[in-house]
């Protein structure tokens, strides 16, 4: 187990990158900034199952985006927000 | 239709109506290279057919009357309400339920905040404590639209909400499994746990419905 490398509050940006194998980072999520809401445990990283067991495991976090920037043209109120989890090695630190 | 008729033709009941449909063969290549794989781990013996079995029946049982029962204890137990909105997983062991090493995360609706689950990359549920998620849960339809126009979707389930509480979606992306904690309904207050969980749907604890219905006393 590792430390987590972003704190519960910290502003991140997912990275926008689409490797050639099965991953779980939604197209929709992917460049867009939001902040961390929950430090889960280590698990697994889907990309890394390719070549055996996933290890080594990577820390996930729960990270919140905001719904209108993440969509033009959405259509409900501004304090509407998405939540989704996402693997540490998809995070860097954002402004 | 009377049964003690001789089997000829001409009489009047209907056989294509009686016929019950049979399983159908698997043809497609996904479909038999799972029908080898089940045979070659049970020739190896990675394990047993009545391991199988006994695992298909207990994934069965599970229902979303066990999501009732842990949002009847919540309402009725402030205590335990804290442990299970700040560990899900934890908490849920105290009512003989373990989904580890999956995090199950219960999410809270107030107010001014309304909970919704998805899963947009494939379906994925707490299946092994609510059981097979409803057909629409799955559906394209569904996983594209409710990220995007979540107010939209709500109200074709019949949850209208005003602008200032807060829609809030959950992507269900990795290893986390979601639960939402409805409100409890007023006029509840001398309900025991039992009669608590009888009011909590399905819909209630993924998100697509949002207020339960105390029952009437005198349908009681």
């Amino acid at each position: 187990m590792s430390a987590p490398r972003f704190a519960l509050g910290a502003t991140v940006r997912i990275a926008e990158r689409t490797p050639p194998v099965h991953h779980r980072v939604p197209s929709y999520a992917k460049g867009q900034v939001g902040r961390i809401v929950r430090v889960c445990h280590e698990h697994g990283l889907p990309e890394a199952y390719i070549r055996g067991d996933g290890r080594p495991f990577q820390r996930l976090y729960r990270v919140r985006l905001d719904q209108k920037a993440l969509w033009r043209d959405y259509a409900g109120a501004a304090g509407d927000t998405l939540d989704i989890e996402i693997f540490e090695p998809w995070l860097e630190p954002a402004e | 239709m009377t049964s003690d008729h001789p089997h000829d033709p001409g009489h009047d009941h209907d056989h294509a109506r009686t016929f019950q449909p049979d399983l159908s063969e698997p043809t497609s290549d996904a479909a038999l290279i799972g029908v080898a794989l089940r045979r070659l781990m049970i020739e190896r013996g990675v394990y047993s057919a009545e391991e199988e079995r006994a695992t298909i029946e207990r994934m069965a049982g599970a229902n979303p009357g066990n999501g009732a029962r842990i949002v009847a204890r919540a309402w009725s137990d402030p205590a335990f309400k804290e442990r299970l909105l700040a560990d899900g997983a934890e908490a849920i062991k105290e009512l003989g339920y373990d989904l580890s090493p999956l995090e199950f995360t219960v999410l809270e609706n107030t107010d001014r905040l309304h909970n919704v689950v998805v899963c947009t990359l494939c379906s994925c549920y707490p299946r092994a404590l609510l059981g097979q998620s409803p057909a629409w849960y799955k559906s394209k339809n569904y996983r594209a639209r409710v990220v995007r126009e979540p107010r939209a979707v709500l109200a074709e389930f019949g949850v209208a909400l005003a602008d200032d509480v807060e829609v809030r979606v959950h992507d269900s992306t990795a290893e986390l499994r979601y639960m939402i904690l409805p409100q409890r309904p007023a006029g509840t207050e001398g309900l025991d746990e039992a009669d608590l969980a009888a009011l909590v749907t399905r819909d209630s604890l993924i998100g697509t419905q949002r207020d339960l219905t105390p029952k009437d006393p005198a349908a009681r």
